[in-house]
């Protein structure tokens, strides 16, 4: 059975857990009374639950090597069930239609806070779709995209504040504002290598929601901007209930059109030439591919949706401060990518939702749900990197009598 | 003059405190090419040991050298027990993943780390113990250059002085060289890669965990949130003097932490990271790969 040399090393494993957090979790120290509680019990939980954990992550992993050893056979098979349904026409379409459907009569089904919350997690797949393009399809790492969302979101604000304008007109200005912003700062920055470039983004997502905070004659500082309209459906009156829902429904909408636009993208003559760019610039080059003006336009384009979701955001809340747009929202945004699979847009899809919902459900658990999350998240990566759902290249296959893909000009 | 010579001196000490974190970014970047996300978060549980340990050993009434010393010590230690378990768990296994994962895996774990330590410890702000006493032979200039600006910068500098030791004339420092240069070449040549990887992570955590002590001390506070700015910050740095490079790490921590000191006295304290990052960006647009950071050509 279980080997006896695992145990003992199981119990080194949790020996080594109860030294490691015993300043931590068992002193607790009151600098003012000038009092120590020393919390044993603290270093009897972590011994024991290191050690379990150890063992089931020994027996996870012996299983696992089993089963590789028994699959090598057979390798070919090994596509995975969601990738085979995503293929077929016949089970994708009727598929994606109950989805839609279900969407479509959640509301009804549902109250007005799980709809809230819903709406939320469409936002963030949007977001997550957005950035998909530009770290999963054209592999540029951006740490501060949460700053187009910012802009979005402000350009709502102050446009509805000291203009009066309203959601609709805002919308498209949002989005444009967002991208030129891209444009501005990925005209300097998108010669540098990867990692420069994550930390440069990063510093400009910090820069941006600093000056937000401080710059108070502009944005109104960190108290932020409040009574904020949220959208108008023809001067429409609505109850706050059927606001919720209309602004789900629109979120719905947005979902739909992100993901038809980038899966037309990502197919078409630029979506492979972010793909080629994501592989080796060199040879990108080489095939006469404008580097710059490509990245350029991913760098936009994923821009433009934070800045739409951004006026979304700040008509959903009815009001916006700097400090929802920390550098922890970009990092979330980009765990969603990245748990979901780069690149996928189903796994993209997945992974706001379990990323979006799992805290909100995890809310008996309130205090522990960001210690789950950053745990899962590397969990996550150590047993699954690729991601939930991994992307598959497109490729062309030859049938016997027709080939019904046809190569785009 | 007084003035500038007191924003001088705040500078100096700011960039060596922001040059201790800086190097365990840049010896990490350096040998497995990852930005090292959890680093702050080492620190930041660096200064809550040093806190507590400190904190119980003044409440049984022991002497202030000792405190100093024990504390620094348990500091130093815990941190690297930390760094080590870190880089066991969530980047060892990830050495072949895609890029991206041990990235995502390093947020997470700073993500974890904090809430670890807001749950087991408190999410207020503890008065952290003055541990470095005020000199007399400081009177005199006591006005412009506090003790502990003094002491930090003579401890820096003693560290500084160590690591270099350590990484041009020891074995360890050797292998890690070579590391760095080449890992497969390292492996041919007979070199231990993943324990010359635990190495680095040790030493860097350690060099942090020192780091957040003397900050700590400096500032009077601790906060379970510290580690976030102060790791951007360093990593900035780092990335500010070419990363992977370890004078570089410190001449861009210096460079950083002088600019902050003179904006914030000269111009206005609200926008002091904003002239941290905008000096980054400015570096970087200009000299892509750093100040002391070798430019790479790629061969194909």
């Amino acid at each position: 059975m279980f080997p006896v040399k695992e145990l003992k090393r199981s119990f080194l494993i949790s020996i080594w857990f109860a030294f490691l957090t015993f300043p931590i979790m068992v002193i607790k120290v009151d600098p003012i009374e000038r009092t120590v509680l020393w919390r044993w019990d603290n270093m009897f939980f972590i011994a024991f639950g290191s050690f379990v954990i150890s063992i089931l992550a020994k027996v996870y992993l012996l299983r696992k090597e089993r089963r590789a050893g028994r699959k090598k056979a057979k390798k070919d098979i090994a596509e995975p069930f969601v990738q085979r349904i995503l293929r077929e026409p016949r089970f994708l379409y009727p598929l994606s239609l109950a989805v839609l459907v279900l969407a479509l009569v959640f509301p009804m089904f549902f109250s007005t806070y799980q709809t809230n919350i819903m709406t939320t997690a469409l936002m963030y797949v949007v977001l997550g779709l957005g950035l998909n393009i530009v770290v999963g399809v054209a592999g540029l790492l951006d740490l501060g995209y949460v700053a187009f969302y910012a802009v979005g979101a402000y350009s709502y604000a102050l446009l509805n504040l000291h203009f009066g304008l309203g959601f609709w007109a805002v919308l498209p200005i949002g989005g444009l504002f967002a991208a030129f912003l891209g444009v501005l700062l990925g005209f300097p920055v998108l010669r540098l290598r990867g990692d420069y470039l994550a930390i440069v983004t990063l510093g400009f997502g910090e820069i941006i929601r600093l000056i937000l905070e401080n710059w108070n004659d502009f944005s109104q500082g960190p108290s932020g901007i409040a009574n904020i309209p949220r959208p108008g459906f023809f001067g429409m009156d609505m109850s706050f209930a059927s606001g919720i829902t209309y602004i789900y429904y629109i979120v719905v909408a947005l979902v739909i059109i992100t993901i038809f636009v980038v899966n037309r993208l990502q197919n078409s003559r630029l979506g492979r030439a972010w793909l080629a760019l994501r592989e080796d610039e060199i040879a990108c080059q080489a095939m006469g591919i404008d580097k710059t003006k490509t990245k350029l336009i991913a760098f936009s384009l994923g821009a433009f949706w934070a800045g739409f979701v951004g006026v979304i955001f700040a008509a959903k809340t009815t009001f916006v401060n700097p400090a929802s747009f920390t550098f922890l929202e970009s990092a979330i945004i980009l765990s969603i990518v990245v748990l979901g699979g780069m690149g996928s847009i189903v796994g993209v899809i997945f992974g706001a939702l379990i990323l979006i919902l799992m805290p909100e459900y995890l809310r008996a658990l309130s205090e522990y749900r960001m210690l789950a999350f950053g745990g899962i998240l590397v969990v996550m990566m150590v047993f699954k990197p690729d991601g939930i759902i991994s992307n598959v290249r497109r490729s062309y296959r030859f049938k016997k009598h027709h080939s019904k893909e046809v190569i785009e000009p | 003059m007084d003035y500038f010579i007191e924003l001088f001196f705040g500078g100096l000490t700011r960039g060596s405190i922001y040059a201790l974190i800086a190097l365990g970014y840049t010896m990490v970047y350096g040998i497995i090419g990852l930005i090292n996300f959890a680093h702050g978060e080492i620190y930041m549980i660096g200064a809550f040991t040093s806190f507590i340990v400190a904190t119980v050993l003044s409440i049984y009434g022991f002497p202030l050298l000792a405190i100093v010393v024990i504390a620094g010590l348990a500091a130093a230690v815990w941190s690297s027990a930390y760094g080590y378990t870190i880089e066991k768990l969530a980047y060892r296994p990830l050495r072949k993943a895609p890029r991206l994962a041990p990235l995502i895996s390093a947020i997470g774990m700073s993500i974890f780390l904090q809430n670890y330590v807001l749950l087991a410890q408190t999410s207020d702000f503890l008065p952290f113990p003055a541990l470095i006493p005020d000199f007399e032979f400081m009177e005199p200039v006591a006005h412009i250059v506090g003790s502990s600006d003094l002491a930090i910068l003579v401890l820096t500098t003693l560290v500084m002085i160590g690591l270099t030791f350590l990484i041009k004339f020891t074995k360890i420092g050797k292998a890690m060289r070579a590391t760095a240069q080449d890992k497969t070449m390292a492996v041919l040549v007979g070199i231990n890669v993943d324990r010359v990887i635990s190495a680095t992570f040790v030493i860097g955590s350690a060099l942090a965990a020192i780091g957040g002590m003397l900050i700590a001390s400096h500032i009077g506070q601790i906060n379970f949130y510290i580690g976030f700015i102060a790791g951007i910050k360093a990593f900035t740095a780092a990335v500010l003097g070419g990363i992977g490079s370890i004078p570089g790490a410190v001449l861009g921590s210096l460079v950083l932490g002088l600019t902050e000191s003179f904006a914030t006295g000269y111009i206005s304290s609200d926008y002091e990271d904003v002239f941290a990052f905008s000096l980054l960006v400015l570096i970087l647009i200009f000299k892509p790969s750093g100040l002391l950071g070798k430019a790479e050509t790629k061969k194909v």
